[in-house]
């Protein structure tokens, strides 16, 4: 009863009431301490020492380097290195195609799923379950279907179909896409999901009018349902498009990056350099451009899409 | 979110029923009710999620195919069955160990990103306070900020406080990386319950936390059901801070022995799809009970929090 008259008027000045009304005021500070402190510890920290180590020669392995470098890795990055440019279009060449066909699959089948049939729930427990499975495991289940002697390929070619032998992941021509349909397996869902709950939301009334103003399907779902679901659709999309960028585990555990580099995102390309080569100063240098890159990009999207706009 | 699936159900059963011909026996009710407005053919459902479903599951069964099928069999049938693979990873491939460190950063997660970002929630939707502004903005940057290459600056840090090769170092790195979006998800279930609720049982005498435990908690049921299953699907799931962080074998998590199986110089296909199957079974579980709580939880809070 107390604490709840010191919220809603300002705290009294008097001593007898000093330690029960200066608690809502701290309150808050004292509630996002846990997280703060953490944040700056484990976040904000490694952040400014990625920024400090990219202006330094820092490599474990050539010790008698190390110093201020003061801009030397970054004129190495976009004059010197030849992997830089390569795995920088092949990370565009990823998250543009994983967005987009993950977007188009995701919207199809929370579209159907939002339906309603029977067999509904199962049938969305199943199309979701990928959802919750590591890149990894993912890596794992797909190096089990792409195998070139025991795989999919094998019993195609039973039938008929291909050649034995095919090994679609060592073949510079098929791997892309291969990694492709590994990663879509898995991410797809994350839209599903999303976009279905939003569909939640959507006046169902609406739909009722348009129909009965004789707007056939095609139409309500293009002038009421993506309008809707658009600032879901910028959030999810650039969420996913970030994530696409930095996550390494499946095209780690699956390709490698390879064969012949081909499939070494700038986030792996990175890790390789700090982590196997121990050149912590370029790599920090690298991660730095990676970030800066990142941030442009997604500061263009928002900005052309114009999120959070019009519509509401 | 209960209040949307109220709406739902009251906009769908007013109105006589339009096109009320042949619905399946199974459900007439429901069947009805849905084609009073939404005239979709049974086979444009039917069709694509069927061939969707094949894509998803397919995978899945040739993973328990190879899982349980004896060496050497290309039998597509998992029959005869064998539990080799499963007690070869299990016993001499140390998923034994795996599993349960597995578990316990899972749950340690869970537990830690779950009570930190309560109270980081807490403090978002029902105060107002000088560094908030502040706060929310380093909530949404942190996002834009990838764990795998914060990697080397983690590993020094980590090095220093000499928890490497500690459980502890993986579950704060990916506690850390999951509270943002916990954080925003919490403070958005918290802004639907009603503050009157709380101050009703303020009047009661009730303390802050009192009122908090009985009111609030019991309302932010599914929202807590779904930011607990990310959190522990997340750590359950992740492989480069374990790999990074955790170079002793008998410390490491399931991700990192399944890489392992994957990079052997031979790879045994077999003991590869049971370590997969042990790896997919904890996750698959979690799922099947929150998947409904996922699409409640996410419309309540996530995208219009």
């Amino acid at each position: 009863m107390a604490q709840s008259a010191a919220v809603a008027t300002p705290p009294p000045k008097g001593k007898a009431s000093k330690r029960r009304s200066a608690t809502p005021r701290r309150l808050p500070y004292l509630l996002i301490a846990p997280a703060g402190l953490l944040m700056l510890g484990f976040i904000a920290y490694p952040v400014v020492s990625v920024f400090y180590y990219s202006l330094q020669n820092y490599n474990v392995t050539k010790p008698w380097r190390n110093g201020f470098a003061g801009l030397d890795n970054f004129t190495r990055i976009f004059t010197e290195d030849e992997q830089f440019w390569p795995t920088l279009g092949f990370s565009a060449q990823w998250v543009f195609t994983q967005v987009t066909l993950q977007l188009a699959l995701g919207l199809a089948l929370a579209l159907i799923v939002n339906q309603t049939f029977v067999g509904r729930g199962i049938s969305r427990a199943m199309v979701f379950s990928p959802w919750a499975v590591s890149g990894v495991l993912t890596s794992t289940i797909w190096i089990l279907l792409y195998n070139s002697s025991t795989g999919f390929s094998r019993y195609l070619a039973d039938a008929g179909i291909g050649e034995y032998g095919t090994s679609v992941l060592s073949d510079t021509g098929t791997v892309f896409w291969a990694a492709t349909v590994s990663e879509l397996w898995r991410g797809v869902p994350f839209f599903a999901i999303l976009i279905l709950a939003d569909l939640q939301s959507v006046s169902k009334e609406l739909y009722e009018a348009a129909s009965v103003d004789g707007a056939g399907r095609l139409r309500q779902f293009f002038h009421i349902t993506l309008p809707h679901l658009r600032d879901a659709i910028i959030l999810a999309t650039l969420l996913r498009g970030v994530w696409e960028f930095n996550n390494v585990d499946l095209l780690y555990t699956l390709t490698g990056g390879g064969p012949a580099g081909e499939t070494t995102t700038l986030p792996l390309y990175v890790a390789n350099t700090g982590i196997e080569g121990h050149d912590f100063g370029y790599a920090s240098a690298l991660t730095t451009v990676a970030f800066v890159i990142l941030l442009f990009c997604s500061i263009v999207y928002l900005r052309l899409s114009k999120f959070g706009g019009d519509n509401k | 979110m209960t209040a949307a699936l109220v709406e739902k159900k009251d906009a769908r059963t007013p109105g006589p029923s339009r096109g009320s011909s042949a619905p399946p026996p199974s459900s007439p009710r429901r069947a009805t009710r849905e084609r009073a407005f939404d005239d979709v053919p049974r086979w444009q459902i039917y069709v694509p999620l069927g061939v969707y479903l094949l894509f998803t599951l397919v995978p899945f069964y040739w993973m328990f195919l190879f899982a349980v099928r004896p060496a050497g069999s290309t039998s597509l049938v998992p029959w005869p069955m064998t539990g080799a693979h499963f007690s070869k990873v299990w016993n001499e491939r140390s998923f034994a160990v795996f599993f349960q460190n597995s578990m316990i950063v899972g749950v340690a997660t869970l537990i830690a990103t779950t009570l930190v970002a309560l109270a980081g929630g807490y403090a978002l939707a029902r105060f107002d306070f000088k560094i908030k502004g502040a706060f929310m903005l380093a909530l949404l940057c942190s996002q834009f900020i990838p764990g795998a290459l914060m990697l080397v600056p983690l590993f020094e840090i980590f090095k220093n406080l000499q928890m490497i090769n500690s459980l502890g170092s993986v579950v704060i790195a990916e506690t850390v990386f999951q509270l943002p979006l916990s954080i925003i998800l919490i403070s958005g279930f918290i802004k639907n319950v009603p503050v009157s609720l709380e101050e009703a049982a303020w009047v009661d005498g009730c303390s802050r936390f009192k009122a908090f435990c009985a009111v609030v908690l019991p309302l932010l049921r599914p929202g807590l059901i779904a930011v607990g299953s990310f959190a522990f699907v997340h750590s359950w799931n992740h492989f480069l801070f374990a790999l990074m962080f955790l170079s002793e074998q008998d410390k490491q998590t399931i991700p990192v022995g399944l890489n392992t199986l994957i990079g052997a110089d031979s790879v045994d296909l077999g003991a590869l799809a049971a370590g997969g199957v042990i790896a997919a079974v904890p996750v698959v579980i979690v799922f099947a009970f929150i998947q409904k709580w996922l699409i409640t939880g996410f419309s309540a809070g996530a995208v219009k929090g």
